[in-house]
């Protein structure tokens, strides 16, 4: 299956083709690669330490914890890959949750309302993002850490607290499971699908590598830059969305601060470049992104096991997305800025 | 000088509002006030300034005047004897930190977005593994007179301010400054054309800090040893250097347009308190006239003055 | 296409295996604060203090009030194993054999006032050799990693799990579906649910917001200006710090100047200060509900050439230096960390089968100008908190980061 893709894959990923050899050079693998090597690393720490590793439980534990990175991680890739940024997503987590807790207010029969109104919200705020970039020609750290702010403002403005009410229905998306694989995860690995099909086997993929790649050169060659700017950004925010309405009912009701506590904003962008999607746009793919949420969620998991200290984590974490982004840039040819 | 021209009306425009709310504002101490209470701001921004006209970006320099407080308060430890060193050794630190994240950039290829965000997590997280979770020592009296003493009713800080002002803006009007923003604006040509651009980087990286080092002198020495003391100022830091206009991306920009706009920011602050709008809506009013200032710019400075090398650059 | 049919078949196989959720049942949980909440202090609306805030609930403002004046039982010498009017539940069900594992899932250790405390409960654990093994999990401050934590720890053999949870209504689901696992001790914050055993707290904001309140209401002359200075909105244990402080102040003479928030940053308190120095001319009282800033705010009127008025802080270090070398007029009302020794004790107790309090409300004494020297311990680091109780545990004052002498 996987052969099939690199086949048809767009044109700016040309070295794909090769054996082996060729395909081990790619991020995509090297991240996987490192995931199965820190696997073992941190089963034989863990064992060293008289711990069972990759019990049931923290395989279900690790695919918990990153559901929701992973989801808004997808999102962030798509907006990498064209070129842009976007660092509202943890607001805008936040905000996605309480709308749909506010919204359902403990009732089965306003769970498909309350999803539709927070996606539909989303959806606007990453209309308004992309409009902001591509009309007004602000610059995407910019105009999205601004965007940040007004979310911030009005969230901390009308809340003082969790609100709302997610009915046990809905909360089953949290916790529910069918034997080791989490409702949550299955739901991630459908974004990541969708994600997936949309990149590599529509033209909207094949465009958004295109402007990501270059902006001139895809604007000479016919397509709506701004456009496509625009989309990526709706669908990002849509990402965050259904990461909010998953993290709501897992806390059964919504929480102002549920998105920057996670931190997903500079973390979602640390899992993307981890997964071997370029910061500059038009390189990289959804799997690699999988693979590197995977791989901090695994890190987090050793950390989790062995009892490190928080502070030793922070200094682990800098140094491995460093490392892992050196390793690519030494394989590629041209920097990227 | 006339990059800074529409920063400089906003500016006009702020004050003159501060001064109808607080009269008080325009008598010497006054603004003095205010003066000193942008200062670490606008010395931060002025670092900034050089590494966004490269076209690279520092997100570490929040984190780093967190980590300086805190190593100048456990190595301190209250000793007068041991300010001087310590003060040095500070700007060194700095300059170390700056000397990383420039090699690591240029030399490993890697964006500076995630090299600076890597070095946050590394400094926040080293320092308080260094001081077991929370600050100790304590900062000596002649550290802190840099933050809160002054000379009669100047203060260091704004002395300082001054002299940091001064070097930069000769530092630009100098050779660096020309090969900094050719680097910025396009790396290629500025490279044939004989420009060390990993060097100019580097130091610009330098530079950056070597400014998060003397805000953190300033910092410490205004409020005292805290376990946040740079929280948020890596955003702040960025937002004041492009509302001055300064192009993220390289290239454009003047340093006195940089700091005005850390000014702006700083003024937006007081105002927002001074006139009581909502503590949480502070921020929904920040983001607006962000995103409109450097909407405006965009939009209006390229027709308005004579176009420079880069501007078509620029508006892609 | 093989593939796929594969892939369907496998899936449908698991699916078959078996639909699990780890969620826990319904439980019944309380009306929400704010609909219990009582309109107060209707009668001063113009004292400057605004609205009430929706999380005041008048019944429990009295009970912690009327707490403050309660003789602990327990030994006087150990204020973390006292409890005020406790009543006493039997934990025979629990009682089993030694070595303990012990669990821990942690909110966060993010800031000076739980790194004292994380540092305190680790040396109470190393005094009992009946605990084999302790486990803790730090959340980092996310809702989410710490639900996944409490899950993680059911499975690992715990025999008691202590939390300190993160926030209260969304802990609240992992924590009762641990319930049925393992005895569970909460501390700190509550959770709305009343299926742990015991949950461990000192009085509460409600006795410190009006400790403060009232210090000031006693030493400032009336009609003085006071200024409230509080961290952020929307945090239950500051919110009831400032609700108490509201009712205390609407009561008095005094005017409320102002409400400023500081994000608990100590250079942007001096300049609030400072600014409110500048356009009051004279700031007569200052009400702050965590003593963080304290020195900064103290050090705003030093800048400026003024007396500083009289202020509340907490038993940070830093502030009981700098009253006692200042001479100031204070009051530090506490919200002790040597809570942090006491959800260890209790686990133990409900381990061997000894009786527990249902709450157990621990003293929350506050420093004044005649027990100030008791708490001020020398040598200790600014952030430190006075009230760890930890100056009798093994590896103090290294281990709390700071100095003999």
């Amino acid at each position: 299956m996987n052969l099939l893709v690199r086949v048809r894959r767009p044109a700016p990923r040309g070295e794909a083709k090769g054996g082996l050899a060729a395909r081990l050079r790619e991020p995509t693998q090297v991240v996987f690669l490192a995931l199965l090597g820190l696997i073992a690393v941190g089963w034989a720490l863990v064992s060293l330490h008289g711990d069972q590793f990759l019990t049931m439980e923290s395989v279900v534990g690790i695919q918990q914890r990153s559901a929701a990175l992973g989801i808004v991680a997808i999102g962030q890739t798509l907006a990498i890959l064209a070129g842009s940024l976007d660092l509202s997503v943890a607001y805008l987590i936040s905000l996605a949750s309480l709308v749909a807790a506010e919204t359902m207010a403990g009732q089965d029969g306003n769970i498909v309302p309350a999803v539709a109104a927070t996606l539909a919200v989303c959806a606007l705020v990453g209309l308004v993002n992309g409009l902001v970039i591509t009309r007004l020609h602000v610059h995407a750290f910019i105009a999205t850490l601004g965007v940040a702010l007004i979310i911030k403002g009005i969230v901390d403005h009308l809340y003082d607290g969790p609100a709302g009410k997610v009915p046990e229905s809905f909360q089953l998306l949290g916790y529910s499971r069918i034997g080791p694989i989490p409702v949550s995860a299955m739901l991630w690995a459908g974004v990541a699908v969708v994600a997936w099909f949309l990149l590599s086997r529509t033209r909207l993929g094949y465009r958004i590598h295109a402007v990501g790649g270059n902006v001139e050169v895809a604007r000479l060659s016919g397509i709506r830059t701004g456009r496509v700017i625009v989309i990526t950004h709706v669908l990002c925010s849509v990402c965050a969305g259904i990461a909010g309405l998953l993290l709501a009912g897992r806390l059964g009701a919504g929480a102002p601060t549920v998105g920057t506590d996670g931190g997903y904003d500079l973390e979602s962008i640390a899992a993307v470049v981890l997964g071997g999607t370029a910061l500059a746009g038009g390189k990289g793919g959804v799997a690699g992104t999988v693979g590197g949420v995977l791989l901090l969620a695994v890190l987090d998991t050793i950390f989790n096991q062995l009892e490190v200290n928080s502070f030793a984590k922070d200094v682990v974490r800098g140094v491995v997305i460093v490392t892992a982004v050196a390793v690519y840039a030494r394989r590629g040819t041209r920097r990227s800025v | 000088m006339k990059q800074a021209l529409p920063i400089l009306a906003v500016l006009a425009v702020l004050l003159a509002a501060i001064a109808v709310a607080n009269p008080f504002f325009l008598e010497p101490a006054g603004f003095l006030a205010f003066l000193k209470r942008a200062a670490p701001l606008v010395i931060l921004a002025a670092g900034q300034y050089f590494v966004i006209v490269s076209g690279e970006f520092d997100l570490s320099v929040g984190s780093l005047v967190t980590a300086e407080v805190v190593i100048a308060a456990r190595l301190i430890d209250g000793d007068e004897s041991a300010t001087w060193p310590v003060l040095a050794l500070l700007l060194v630190i700095g300059l170390f930190v700056g000397l990383v994240n420039g090699v690591v950039t240029t030399k490993l290829r890697v964006p500076s977005f995630i090299v600076t965000l890597g070095m946050l997590l590394v400094l926040s997280g080293a320092v308080f593994l260094w001081t077991g979770g929370a600050p100790r020592g304590a900062l000596s009296e002649s550290f802190r007179t840099f933050g809160r003493g002054g000379i009669g009713p100047l203060p260091w800080s704004v002395l300082i301010l001054l002299a940091v002002g001064a070097a930069v803006i000769v530092l630009m009007r100098a050779d660096f400054g020309k090969t900094l923003i050719a680097t910025g604006d396009n790396e290629r040509a500025a490279a044939l054309s004989g420009v060390r651009v990993d060097r100019a980087r580097i130091v610009a990286f330098m530079l950056s800090g070597l400014a998060a080092a003397v805000a953190a002198i300033l910092l410490g020495g205004f409020a005292g040893v805290s376990a946040q003391a740079g929280q948020g100022l890596e955003f702040s830091a960025i937002t004041a250097v492009v509302l001055g206009g300064v192009v993220l991306g390289g290239g454009r920009g003047s340093v006195p347009a940089a700091m005005a706009g850390a000014f702006t920011l700083e003024a937006l602050f007081t105002l927002l308190n001074l006139y009581g709008i909502s503590g949480a809506l502070e921020f929904t009013v920040q983001g607006v006239i962000i995103i409109a200032a450097v909407a405006a710019g965009a939009i209006r400075l390229p027709r308005k003055f004579t176009p420079r090398r880069g501007d078509a650059h620029a508006a892609s | 296409m093989q593939r796929h049919k594969a892939a369907a078949a496998a899936f449908a196989a698991l699916v078959l295996a078996g639909c699990t959720t780890d969620k826990p049942a319904a439980t019944t949980q309380p009306a929400a604060p704010a609909a219990s909440a009582q309109e107060s202090g209707t009668e001063a609306q113009d004292s400057g203090t605004g609205a009430q805030s929706k999380f005041f609930v008048q019944a429990d403002f009295d009970a912690q009030l009327a707490m403050r004046s309660q003789t602990p039982e327990g030994p006087a010498d150990k204020p973390w194993e006292q409890a005020i009017a406790p009543k006493m539940i039997d934990t025979a069900t629990y009682k089993k054999e030694g070595p303990y594992h012990l669990c821990f899932s942690n909110a966060a250790v993010n800031n000076p006032w739980r790194q004292v405390g994380w540092k305190t409960m680790q040396a109470e654990v190393g005094l009992h050799k009946e605990i084999g093994k302790f486990t803790a999990l730090d959340a980092e401050g996310k809702d989410d990693k710490q639900i996944s934590d409490i899950a993680e720890l059911q499975v690992k053999g715990c025999d008691a799990l202590i939390v300190s949870p993160n926030t209260t209504a969304t802990l609240t689901p992992a924590v009762t579906a641990a319930c049925g696992e393992v005895p569970v001790i909460v501390f700190d914050r509550g959770v709305e649910t009343d299926c742990p055993v015991t949950f461990i707290k000192p009085i509460g904001g409600y006795a410190f917001g009006a400790d403060a309140a009232e210090f000031l209401v006693e030493k400032v002359p009336a009609g003085g200006k006071v200024l409230a200075l509080r961290i952020l909105p929307g945090v239950d244990v500051l919110e009831t710090r400032w609700s108490a402080a509201k009712v205390v102040f609407d009561r008095s003479g005094l005017q409320v100047v102002g409400v400023e928030f500081t994000d608990g940053d100590a250079a942007k308190t001096k300049s609030i200060v400072s600014d409110y120095i500048q356009r009051h001319g004279k700031i007569d009282g200052v009400w702050m509900d965590s003593g963080a800033t304290a020195v900064a705010a103290i050090e705003a009127f030093e800048d400026a050439g003024v007396p500083v008025p009289p202020i509340n802080g907490e038993d940070q270090q830093d502030f009981l230096q700098k009253w006692k070398d200042s001479n100031l007029t204070a009051v530090a009302p506490t919200y002790p960390t040597y809570q942090w020794r006491t959800p260890i004790i209790a686990a133990l107790k409900i381990l061997k089968g000894e009786e527990v309090p249902e709450t157990w409300n621990l003293p929350q004494p506050k420093v004044t100008s005649e027990n100030l020297s008791t708490y001020l311990k020398p040598n200790m680091p600014p952030l430190h908190y006075a009230l760890c109780g930890c100056e009798d545990l093994p590896g103090f004052p290294e281990a709390w980061g700071g100095k003999k002498g």
